[in-house]
């Protein structure tokens, strides 16, 4: 075993190498994203394709907004900031978390899972949420609480009246909340049990139905591709619908992989979704995505990817699924990595009023990166039109290091975008200037 | 001492090295079971099974090998029949790491090249085994 390691790892380290001398970034292939994306011959060679983002400090360096904007970083040293909540009164929540722990089941899954730990962040998950209040409007979050500690993997955020819904891993949980409160009042109170055998995909990603009724929970398949067995698949890679007065559920919406970010669209009831597909399929296969949630529908995992695609590495196959398979709204890019999705308001002004931003982790099973940045996706009629644009870029250098990885977004009504960060543990505020 | 022997003193290989091929036989046998029980059952864990049982048998045939590419050192060892069994080693080991690799292919993404990989490793394997045991008892043919 040692013997495969040393040389798994030196042959990974070769391949790093050359991939470390390209220093050209350049993008996806030809239309990777939007409604029609191109889609090439599936290929896997020997060895996976990795880039892992090689960390290093922010120093003076900011990451890059447009033109009229200006970014300020409002919290740092947190612990694992995946998603944030922007509450009726300008506070901001904060979930601080890292969940999973599936085990290892093969030599790939040691070897693979160091090599990927090098582009993280070595610090504990808080398991809490934190509360930043900005008292005058400066846009300095001079004050800073611990709202709730001792939660597992809190993950997605959810506030309706005044219940405050937080996905922890294994459960969905509420607390009391009032206006103006820093610090919750007693322990939370279990809504229901979410599915957390293995973990594979931990993240609990949560919206609130626009008339309050239900919640929206995103459930994470528990392999990349069906490799921990199909039995444990139950009850994941879905959206389900819960009741938030009972706790009752049902899936709402199956087949999508990853789901890691919720949002339902102003003014409607409409749920979206970004999701994180499957890999080991190359570069620009298969493409990550943002759609509509359609009741009762099937997304194609694992048995197809964008649409009706087959994945020959599911076994046995359903073709009367993938016949009945949905292929989503607008493609995001391979291996981007959405972790963030919120609509856009008014107030973020010009070109980026309508749409929706979202945060892209970034690549690691591709040669060269892409994702590491927030992305705007512009919105006519209430739908996805026209190509994705950088909003907040910077957070992989041109030197080829790695200073931050994009996670959840939230916009503030007020005009402000706000945008966790995973590897520097930073929360991000990107307004317009005035 | 010097003397020029035309036919080499047969040698049994040294019983640390015969016990490592021995052993490998065993551990590429279950490695191809494995995947043959995964190609029949759709079972994700025998696949699983066959990635640990290749990695134990790159571990244990790693030995072998070290024993086969050092023994040649010795001029008695450097007959045709062990320069062949040192290659059929070589070659066994170095198809059974490709053969890791491609089991780390995730599920049915391993057929079936997973499988015919480790059917030509089993019979290597065999076929070393047989050449490398049996010179206890026959030796090189002059």
């Amino acid at each position: 075993m040692k013997r495969l390691a040393l040389w798994a790892v030196a042959g990974f380290s070769v391949l790093l190498a050359a991939c470390g001398n390209d220093a050209d970034l350049s993008q996806q292939g030809p239309a990777n994203f939007g409604a029609e994306p191109v889609l090439p011959d599936r290929q896997r060679g020997l060895l996976p394709s990795m880039t892992i983002a090689s960390p290093t400090q922010w120093g003076d360096q900011r990451p890059t907004v447009p033109q009229g904007y200006v970014i300020a970083a409002i919290a740092t040293d947190l612990r694992i900031p995946r998603q944030s909540l922007v509450l009726p009164n300008g506070d901001i929540l904060v979930a601080e978390g890292k969940g999973g722990g599936a085990p290892k089941l093969t030599s790939k899954d040691v070897i693979g899972g160091y090599i990927k730990a090098q582009g993280n962040s070595s610090v504990k998950g808080g398991d809490r949420l934190t509360l930043l209040r900005d008292g005058n409007g400066d846009g300095i979050y001079e004050s800073r609480t611990v709202f709730a500690e001792n939660l597992n993997a809190p993950y997605g955020l959810a506030l309706i009246g005044n219940q405050l819904y937080v996905a922890n891993q294994d459960a969905l949980v509420r607390f009391d909340y009032t206006e103006g409160q820093t610090q919750a009042i007693g322990a939370p109170v279990k809504v229901t049990d979410l599915p957390s055998q293995i973990n594979h995909h931990w993240t609990k990603a949560l919206t609130a139905s626009a008339d309050g009724r239900f919640l929206y929970v995103g459930i994470g398949s528990n392999s990349n591709i069906t490799e921990r067995g199909m039995a444990a698949e139950v009850d994941r890679a879905m959206v389900w619908q819960v009741d938030a007065q009972t706790g009752a559920h049902k899936p709402y919406a199956t087949g999508l992989r990853n789901p890691t970010a919720l949002a339902i669209q102003p003014g409607t009831d409409r749920l979206w979704v970004v999701v994180n597909e499957r890999d080991e399929l190359g570069p620009d296969l298969p493409p990550d995505y943002l759609t509509s949630v359609r009741e009762g529908g099937f997304y194609g995992w694992p048995y197809s990817y964008w649409g009706q695609n087959v994945d020959p590495r599911v076994r046995p196959q359903d073709p009367q699924k993938v016949a009945v398979a949905i292929t989503p709204d607008y493609a995001l890019g391979s291996h981007v990595a959405p972790l963030g999705v919120a609509f856009s308001a008014p107030a973020m002004g010009g070109v980026f009023a309508d749409g929706v931003f979202v945060g892209e982790r970034g690549s690691w099973n591709r040669e060269k990166p892409v994702g590491y940045k927030v992305v705007f996706v512009p919105f006519r009629d209430g739908r996805p039109a026209g190509a994705p644009v950088d909003f907040v870029s910077g957070f992989r250098g041109t030197d080829g290091k790695t200073r931050g990885r994009p996670v959840g977004v939230s916009v503030d009504p007020r005009g402000a975008l706000i945008v966790a960060d995973d590897l520097s543990n930073t929360l991000w505020r990107v307004t317009p200037a005035r | 001492m010097i003397a020029v022997v035309d036919r080499p003193p047969q040698r049994p290989l040294h019983p640390v090295h015969a016990f490592f091929l021995a052993a490998t036989v065993t551990l590429y046998l279950g490695a191809l079971l494995s995947d043959l029980a995964y190609a029949m059952s759709y079972q994700v864990q025998w696949t699983n099974f066959a990635s640990w049982l290749i990695a134990a048998g790159l571990l244990f045939g790693g030995v072998v090998l070290v024993f086969a590419l050092v023994g040649l050192r010795h001029a008695y060892r450097r007959g045709r029949r062990n320069l062949l069994y040192a290659f059929i080693v070589l070659a066994t080991w170095v198809l059974s790491f490709i053969n890791a690799l491609m089991h780390a292919k995730d599920a049915w993404g391993v057929m079936p090249e997973g499988l015919i990989l480790s059917a030509i490793v089993f019979l290597l394997i065999c076929v070393a085994a047989w050449m490398g045991l049996s010179n206890v008892r026959i030796g090189d043919v002059p």
